[in-house]
């Protein structure tokens, strides 16, 4: 696969999803499974994205200056920091960590 | 961020004029906050190796923050190897806005034209903008005016990212990588408001992270969304909230 083909059809599914609710009967609404998985699935991917983002290297596993950035964006998140400040100083520490060792 | 608490209650409610300017205020304020973020998502993009053109047409045609993000990411640690991958993970974080359009067909009315617009449009804080207001007419001018906003402004901060990751060259010395964690902290962190979801975020990060040093690259992240189907189904530690409105107004990005 090329970059290309990855994008676009990966554009394709994500735009025929949002078509997909202006279609479907209504009554898929009322029942609180469906959306229930739907919204714990978004939790359970951005967790499982953090993690291997933050842990990893390719396949393998490494402790490095983007725990201490994650840990700081967090804690800035959880006092109502702006999404970009957050971003930036994540950058930054993980930047200034390196830059030191 | 969340929309929910730029809703300012309206003094006269049957005031459709004012309801009508309140939601346009929303909107083009929640577009302008969406559209700061778009500069990290140029940047990250190139950083994984994407080019610009490519870059902006994720954000004009995928347009939907958090699936543009888990794309990147996976290209960014597995390459084209993981691009089955990268369009799963992008695809399963876009279920959430089939469950939005179910809500704000109505609100949009008939039409096929009309209603493929708006899909196009349906992410978290157009939805959540919408149905944050009191009346019909305003939770349609609700809709448009947010999803515009946050579209354009989306879109051009996406390029002006772009432009500057590219410059950046090596992208790992100014703690991208790390940046590209933080933003996925800052999608999730408006999502742990109940015990649920803390103990899925909890389990997923933690099969995802045993499973990195196993699978190929972008697979561990697939197999820790099989833990939100599981307790999805199973209604482990959950009550019997309809979920899909909370989970729409405590989005970030589009």
């Amino acid at each position: 696969m090329t970059v290309w083909q990855i994008i676009i059809l990966a554009s394709i599914a994500v735009l025929a999803l949002k078509l997909a609710g202006y279609l479907v009967p209504p009554a898929l609404l009322q029942r609180p499974t469906p959306s229930r998985i739907a919204d714990l699935l978004t939790v359970a991917l951005l967790a499982a994205l953090i993690a291997v983002q933050t842990l990893g290297s390719g396949q393998a596993l490494t402790v490095d200056a983007r725990i201490p950035a994650v840990i700081v964006a967090a804690g800035l998140f959880a006092i109502k920091t702006p999404f970009i400040v957050v971003v930036l100083v994540a950058a930054l520490v993980a930047a200034g960590l390196r830059a030191l060792t | 961020m969340t929309s929910a608490s730029l809703a300012v209650p309206a003094t006269h409610p049957d005031d459709e004029a004012v309801q009508q300017r309140l939601a346009i205020r929303e909107g083009a304020a929640v577009g302008l906050a969406t559209a700061a973020y778009g500069v990290s998502f140029g940047a990250l993009s190139v950083a994984a190796g994407l080019d610009i053109w490519q870059t902006s047409f994720i954000s004009i045609v995928m347009f939907s923050g958090g699936s543009q993000f888990a794309l990147v990411g996976v290209l960014a640690a597995g390459g084209v190897a993981a691009g089955p991958a990268a369009i799963a993970s992008a695809a399963l974080l876009g279920v959430r806005n089939g469950i939005y359009g179910m809500r704000t067909a109505p609100i949009i009315g008939q039409g096929a034209w009309k209603r493929l617009a708006a899909s196009w449009i349906t992410i978290d804080e157009s939805t959540a903008v919408a149905l944050a207001q009191p009346t019909p007419r305003s939770r349609r001018v609700g809709f448009w005016v947010t999803g515009l906003a946050v579209f354009i402004g989306w879109n051009i901060t996406t390029l002006v990212g772009a432009v500057i990751g590219d410059a950046l060259g090596d992208t790992r010395a100014y703690g991208l990588d790390a940046a590209a964690a933080a933003a996925f902290v800052g999608l999730l962190w408006p999502r742990l408001k109940r015990m649920q979801a803390v103990a899925v975020a909890v389990a997923a990060a933690v099969v995802a992270a045993t499973l990195t040093p196993i699978l190929m690259p972008g697979l561990p992240v697939l197999v820790a969304a099989l833990v939100a189907v599981v307790v999805g189904l199973f209604n482990w530690l959950g009550g019997s909230t309809d979920t899909s409105a909370a989970s729409a107004r405590s989005g970030l990005g589009p």
